[in-house]
């Protein structure tokens, strides 16, 4: 059936046609500089905002959406201004950035890596932003990040608490708001300490992926320091449903603290067939049986329902507290959208305000400007008292929130997750501190500012 | 010309002035107005995806096109690929050439070894056998194997790598012998603004190739072969014809294919994640073959685009979008329009996608290339002419 009828003529021309094909944009390579990526010329600058709208953590991703789209309106002056007046910073006078009205396009992550850095893309390439704020797994805020420092434009973190964000994967580009693995159990050991003693058998079960084995690692380590022993840690598959096999054995191993290094709706799951097994009832080594989830979110404590009663977690911001920053920011969300708004929409929130204030005390939208306005950057009044961006790996610190689950308080079956959580302590931000070579941030490097272009 | 029928060079050249004028033709209207902020689909990034996912789709076609065995599990040898392609970058240097070589020769290595086992087994119980295999990757990738593949957060270059290849002063991305793939040049012309990359340059003559490969894989006697083991196996092995062979190989060069297509993934973004062999990644595989039409030349093509199309496009109209285009109109009929448009586009993409399918599986069996033909042939007024894609349906009909 194949004919072979290659002319010399013919191939010659092909050949000529692929070579100039392949020559064209090499040729008209020339480049526009404009200094930086994407740099705004016209009267307005453009955000985008990158957070799961479909799959497991949509919920999350659309809660971050209101609160950004609230950020927006508050820096272009529209509605009360929310944590803008109390913040220590008053560079921000609700008209804009630098004189320029702030737009924003969203995109869907989809919580997968792949999907959030096309979305990434195209908010850099096709719609000119200037800023990345978002994501909802160390996973994709580590792809994204990586994605950012290449295009050079700024990725302000959303959710993600993985010690590698601003570790081994640390960017100079890259900023997280967010606290991580190590800061939960530092803060959480404390308390723990108090509550159930120094003298305490644990069994982890583990999301078996990079956030799973760092918070493990972290809490494991945080624990032994104050005389725990950590009798076993078994991992445990990502989205596995049911874990009524790895919860059995916990019986018979002799250990008096579950620790479920789980998230999202693997940790409703395994918490609530914890309670299912009993666990919380028994007695072991004559001691009350406990669980420990390290990270807490509302949107789990709402899937967990009445299971979270009684166990301890962590969280990096929660409506409930009492300072300005938080009544203000409390009010306006819920004037808004009529419920209060969960801890990823505050640091996702911030994260926007804290941009915009580096562009206006920078004068510049110029990624390395910025960068340098953010290092070492000292705030208060944005919920979490005084604040520390570390220039060294651009992550920030403050004070941490321990959390008990409850009865709901109100009653309110709407309520459930936002009341069903206390605040136990506030650990305080030296509490939480560690050196920037901490073995386990260790292996990264921040690199040199990309401005891009 | 090149081996080919008129037809098929004509198509041919047809495939070849969409690609190479891709940024310009999807780019129809001007960048500042409301349209093009919101149709515009021809930025490098996005080309690139189309023509990626083109060659992937074109790769598979040839196992299920012809054989018509669903491999359901075809996304494992696209992470492979990128796994292979990104290791190199590790190690050798950032020049795509030895990563994409070596992305294609890893993928076909780990199609024969699935394929192998596999094709023991023909219908559903291959699907099922393929589906494991590849969700067996994608879990060894996610946690097992972590060191290789650095689990969820996923495989990347870092400064510290040993890129032994790389000379100092070297690209810090990936380039093809100097030439960055990433460096391009903008056309302005009025309102309107084109972007040429060299990377989408690269990806669209692979998919030219890989093209060209299919229409003559389709023509040969191979292909033959592999028609009529698709419309009867069984007979054909009482002709005492051993089809194992032929399985096996059209097995390979589809997995190759699927390789090509990883390894152009991480040379365009260097960095790959666990989640690219996810079963519901070979899912979209099959239903974009599906949906620009099964066993067609120009059909993966379609429908690989047409999905890329509503992920990144559709899938970014949000509401905000939505009170623009209806700002000008009274406030009941534009909150009504919104309402009513809301739930298919921004996140509601997958529901839009879902119909389409639904409408192509019913009404046109032979996915969007039927529709175009039966479209060509309305205004061709030779009314009752009938289709290559009608013919194929019905043939299909018929053997079942």
């Amino acid at each position: 059936m194949s004919k072979s009828n290659f002319s010399r003529r013919g191939v010659l021309k092909t050949g000529a046609v692929t070579g100039a094909g392949l020559m064209l944009p090499t040729y008209l390579r020339a480049e526009n500089h404009t200094g930086f990526t994407n740099a705004p010329t016209g009267d307005t600058v453009t955000f985008g905002f990158n957070v799961p709208q479909t799959g497991p953590y949509a919920e999350e991703g659309l809660d971050e959406l209101r609160a950004q789209e609230l950020a927006v309106e508050h820096l272009n002056g529209i509605g009360d201004g929310g944590m803008l007046n109390t913040f220590s910073q008053k560079n921000l006078d609700g008209t804009g950035i630098l004189g320029k009205k702030v737009g924003f396009v969203t995109g869907d992550t989809q919580t997968k890596s792949d999907v959030a850095r096309a979305a990434a893309q195209s908010m850099i390439q096709k719609d000119g932003c200037i800023m990345i704020n978002g994501g909802s797994s160390s996973g994709v805020a580590v792809a994204v990040q990586g994605l950012c420092q290449d295009a050079g434009v700024i990725f302000m973190a959303g959710l993600t608490h993985s010690n590698d964000t601003t570790g081994k994967d640390r960017k100079a580009n890259g900023f997280r708001h967010f606290f991580n693995a190590y800061m939960s159990a530092a803060a959480l050991a404390p308390v723990l300490e108090k509550a159930y003693g120094t003298d305490r058998k644990a069994y982890h079960l583990t999301a078996d992926y990079t956030w799973g084995w760092t918070q493990q690692e972290s809490m494991a380590a945080a624990t032994e320091a104050m005389g725990w022993e950590t009798t076993q840690n078994v991992l445990t598959p990502v989205g596995a449903g049911d874990f009524s096999s790895y919860i059995a054995p916990v019986l018979n191993s002799g250990a008096d603290i579950l620790v479920l290094n789980h998230y999202g709706g693997d940790m409703v799951n395994s918490l609530t067939q914890a309670v299912q097994f009993g666990l919380k009832d028994k007695m072991v080594n004559g001691k009350q049986f406990e669980i420990i989830v390290p990270l807490y979110s509302e949107l789990m404590a709402k899937g967990a329902g009445s299971n979270i009663e009684g166990v301890y977690g962590s969280m990096n911001w929660n409506w409930q507290l009492q300072d300005e920053g938080t009544k203000a920011f409390v009010k306006s969300f819920g004037e808004k959208y009529g419920f209060p708004p969960s801890n990823a929409a505050h640091t996702c929130y911030v994260q926007t305000l804290l941009y915009a204030d580096a562009v206006a005390r920078a004068g510049s939208f110029n990624p390395c400007a910025v960068v340098e306005a953010l290092e070492d950057f000292e705030f208060d009044g944005m919920g979490n008292g005084q604040t520390l961006y570390r220039g060294s790996d651009h992550q920030c610190f403050k004070d941490v929130l321990v959390m008990e689950g409850v009865a709901s308080t109100s009653g309110n079956a709407n309520m459930v997750g936002y009341d069903t959580l206390k605040i136990v302590e506030e650990t305080l931000r030296a509490q939480v501190e560690y050196a920037e070579d901490h073995p386990m941030f260790a292996g990264g490097a921040l690199g040199d500012c990309n401005p891009g272009a | 010309m090149l081996g080919l029928t008129r037809k098929d060079f004509t198509l041919l050249l047809v495939v070849v002035a969409l690609t190479l004028l891709a940024p310009i033709i999807l780019n129809p209207f001007p960048v500042s107005s409301s349209l093009g902020q919101s149709f515009n689909a021809g930025y490098p990034a996005l080309l690139q995806r189309f023509a990626i996912f083109g060659i992937l789709v074109i790769g598979f076609n040839i196992l299920f096109g012809l054989t018509g065995y669903l491999s359901f599990g075809h996304a494992a040898f696209l992470g492979v690929g990128s796994y292979a392609a990104v290791w190199m970058f590790k190690l050798l240097s950032y020049n795509i050439v030895p990563a994409i070589l070596l992305s294609v020769i890893v993928a076909g290595l780990f199609s024969i070894v699935i394929g192998y086992v596999s094709l023991r087994r023909s219908g559903i119980y291959f699907s099922i056998l393929t589906l494991a295999f590849a969700q067996m990757s994608y879990a060894l990738a996610y946690s097992v194997l972590t060191p290789l593949t650095n689990g969820e957060t996923g495989l990347q270059v870092y400064a510290s790598d040993p890129q032994i290849l790389a000379g100092a002063g070297a690209p810090s991305a990936p380039h093809f012998f100097g030439l960055p793939m990433a460096s391009s040049t903008t056309l302005n012309m009025g309102g309107w603004a084109f972007t040429f990359e060299v990377g989408y340059y690269l990806c669209a003559l692979m998919l030219i190739a890989a093209f060209y490969l299919s229409i003559r894989i389709f023509r040969s006697p191979f292909g033959m072969m592999l028609r009529a083991i698709k419309s009867n196996q069984t007979r054909m092995n009482y002709t005492g014809l051993n089809t194992k062979p032929y399985m096996l190989w059209a097995f390979i060069i589809s997995g190759m294919y699927a390789g090509l297509a990883g390894g152009l993934l991480a040379a365009m973004d260097p960095l790959t994640g666990a989640e690219r062999m996810y079963w519901t990644a070979s899912g979209e595989i099959v239903v974009m073959a599906i949906l620009g039409g099964v066993g067609t030349l120009i059909g993966p093509i379609v429908g690989s685009g047409v999905i890329k199309y509503l992920e990144n496009i559709v899938s970014k109209i949000n509401e905000n979008v939505l009170h623009q285009w209806f700002g000008a109109l009274p406030d009941p009929i534009e909150n009504g329009l919104i309402w009513l448009v809301h739930p298919f586009v921004g996140e509601g993409w997958h529901l839009t996608l879902g119909l389409l399918f639904m409408v192509v599986v019913i009404f046109l069996p032979g996915g969007l290339v039927q529709g175009g033909q039966r479209l060509a042939a309305l205004f061709n007024r030779k009314s009752g002419t009938v289709t290559a894609a009608d013919r194929d349906a019905a043939r299909q009909k018929s053997a079942e």
